[in-house]
């Protein structure tokens, strides 16, 4: 099975404090640790395991800058055979849709079976897996959570649902699935995995590469536009409780007994 | 400007709370819109939830198939394309099916897609400045796009609160089944298998003891119990901790997992994502320990305190045990 995983670039969100520029046109990204988007991590691990049990390739493919780099290598130190980045100057400013149709135009210049992306990234978004299967026509399911290949025509997929419960469908190959956290395992990539792959070539398409219209993606193809980054006026909030650790245990203690969560 | 629809979300013949909800949210688009509700499904049910989104909505279309027995987002799809007019504003919230049909049908429709919204204003004739979250709500943005040719919009469940006592809108139903066109699609489904039940029933408590990923590390879920011993409370936890496979699906929090209604919430280490947040009813005492004083829990807790939690906890054991 030829599987292509869609990966995204993110600031690790568990590694950073986010904070919004004074000036709202970006959050401040110095000092930012950067990492691979948690949900395409299952969405590789995946890709890798189909591949162990019935053949194939898997290949990695993010839409970002030089930089992003970085995150493909990572993934193919977990296992992934290639990796591609789509990179051009016109790809800035796209909207989910534009993102989509960039990963759109590398899919048409594969022969994949399969296509993985993760539920969400980091802009909450939950977007572009949909976009590309709709672009391609092709089946999809979202929020998928366990995989069987039946044949090479179809495949069983459960899709998580409200409550936890479990949606099982069957979908026709070729088609795109989005992974949903909790599906494995991801294994362990440490630095010797990574310096393994230092030196593989990874193919940087552009637009003309792609055959796609500039004016189709980026900036300039986007139906919706990010205008800024803000704080929102705040209700009142928590009330923070002050003083050393002993006498926020102390307060604490009193309101729980207040509260009925202390005998 | 163009006309809105709701896709009216309904199990077991009750309608959801999203119903009312996305009212809310299309008169914030066109408060003199007439909205037209859409239900789709299959047999006697499908009535009474019609009946339903009447009350909400001037106008409901109704779609009875079996093909539409079970909400197939595939399928809808398919029936949406074939019954919206050109430039129509179609709403669904941001849940399981939302984010299922909503990115698939912008593209169909080939109109723009907002996704996850949280506040929506009127800018400049048809266009829209919508409010969204961003790095699991640590930064918010404003969105612009234009709504004059349609577009898709899902609202944050929850978030779109409907006012009490509202009017009825003694809506009409009016039966659309014949206009469906084909339904088949390329993904069919087969089952709903149930989430499995734990060992410990964590709706049933009245103090959860809830850690998220803050407890960095699998041997450090021992000072949750021992707090939790001390004070009497179950402990119950946030989605990375179940993903991580450090405690069992039944104990997760949230709206994949389950819904509690506790007196007293002790979030230990979770950053307080909508989806979390969805899983706690009855407006719980919420305490907060997180050592990012710009976590968004702090903004729905009663109380916080900032704190390493892997300090924080077995100090607060202790200190319980003297007093015992
Ligand atoms: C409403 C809205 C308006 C926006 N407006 C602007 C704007 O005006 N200017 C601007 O610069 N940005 C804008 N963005 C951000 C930009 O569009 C995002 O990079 C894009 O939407 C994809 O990221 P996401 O987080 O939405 O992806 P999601 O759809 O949430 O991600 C799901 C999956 O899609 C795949 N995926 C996502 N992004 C990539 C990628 N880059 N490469 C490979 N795979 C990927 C991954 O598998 C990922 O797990 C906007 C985003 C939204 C939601
Ligand atoms: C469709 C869908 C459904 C979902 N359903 C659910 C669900 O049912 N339940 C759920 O919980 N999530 C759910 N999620 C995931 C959700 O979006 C978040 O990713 C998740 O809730 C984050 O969990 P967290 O708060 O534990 O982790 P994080 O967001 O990583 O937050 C960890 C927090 O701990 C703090 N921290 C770190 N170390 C310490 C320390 N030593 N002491 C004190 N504080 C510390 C950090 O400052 C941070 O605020 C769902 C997602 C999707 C897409």
């Amino acid at each position: 099975m030829e599987i292509l995983v869609c990966v995204k670039r993110v600031p690790d969100t568990a590694e950073n404090e986010i904070e919004v520029k004074s000036d709202g046109t970006d959050i401040e990204r110095d000092d930012l640790v950067y990492s691979v988007n948690e949900w395409d991590n299952y969405a590789v691990e995946e890709a890798i395991q189909i591949r162990d049990n019935v053949g194939g390739s898997v290949t990695v493919v993010t839409v970002g800058d030089d930089e992003s780099e970085e995150v493909l290598r990572r993934e193919m130190a977990m296992g992934a055979d290639n990796g591609v980045l789509l990179s051009d100057s016109a790809f800035e400013g796209s909207d989910g849709r534009g993102v989509a149709a960039i990963l759109k135009a590398q899919a048409d210049a594969g022969n994949y079976d399969l296509i993985l992306c993760g539920a969400q990234a980091d802009d909450g978004a939950g977007q572009v897996g949909g976009m590309l299967a709709a672009m391609l026509d092709w089946p999809y399911a979202s929020l998928v959570n366990h995989i069987e290949i039946v044949d090479d025509k179809k495949i069983k997929v459960g899709r998580e649902i409200e409550g936890g419960n479990q949606e099982l469908n069957e979908i026709e190959l070729p088609c795109v699935l989005s992974i949903q956290t909790g599906i494995n395992e991801p294994r362990y990539v440490g630095i010797r995995g990574i310096r393994k792959v230092a030196s593989v070539e990874i193919p940087v398409k552009g637009a003309s590469d792609l055959g796609l219209d500039p004016a189709t993606v980026g900036e300039a193809g986007a139906k919706v536009k990010r205008l800024d980054y803000f704080v929102p006026e705040l209700g009142e909030g928590a009330e923070i409780l002050e003083g050393s650790m002993e006498e926020k245990i102390e307060k604490l203690i009193e309101l729980l007994k207040a509260k009925g969560g202390l005998k | 400007m163009a006309q809105i629809f709701a896709y009216i979300v309904h199990k077991g013949g009750v309608i959801d709370d999203t119903a009312a909800e996305l009212a809310v949210a299309a008169k914030k688009i066109d408060a003199s819109s007439a909205v037209t509700a859409i239900v789709t499904g299959s047999g006697a049910d499908l009535d009474t939830v019609c009946q339903e989104a009447a009350k909400l909505y001037p106008e409901v279309w109704k779609f009875d198939n079996q093909a539409l027995a079970y909400p197939n987002a595939e399928v809808i799809r398919k029936l949406l394309v074939d019954v919206l007019p050109k430039d129509a504003v179609f709403l669904v919230p941001h849940d399981t099916f939302g984010m299922d049909l909503g990115p698939g049908l912008s593209i169909k429709l080939d109109v723009p897609y907002v996704p996850d919204v949280i506040e929506i204003e009127a800018a400049d004739g048809s266009t829209f400045k919508m409010v969204r979250q961003e790095f699991s709500g640590m930064a918010h943005t404003h969105v612009a796009c234009d709504l004059g040719s349609g577009g898709v919009i899902t609202p944050r469940p929850g978030v779109f609160q409907p006012e009490e006592g509202a009017a009825e809108a003694g809506g009409k139903v009016t039966d659309k089944s014949g206009e469906a066109g084909d339904l088949s699609a390329r993904r069919r489904f087969l089952e709903v298998v149930e989430a499995e039940v734990g060992d410990v029933d964590i709706t049933k408590a009245d103090v959860l003891v809830s850690i998220g990923r803050g407890i960095e590390d699998e041997e450090n879920i021992e000072l949750a119990e021992e707090l939790a011993e001390a004070m009497g409370a179950v402990v119950s936890c946030s989605r990375p901790i179940v993903d991580a496979k450090w405690m069992e699906k039944s104990r997760q929090v949230g709206t994949s997992g389950q819904t509690v209604k506790p007196k007293v919430y002790m979030a230990m280490g979770i950053s307080g994502s909508f989806q979390h947040l969805g899983g706690i009813k009855g407006s719980p005492f919420m305490v907060a320990v997180n050592k990012n004083p710009k976590a968004p829990i702090f903004q729905v807790a009663d109380v916080g305190i900032v704190e390493d939690i892997l300090e924080f906890m077995p100090e607060m054991t202790e200190k319980i045990e003297e007093l015992q």
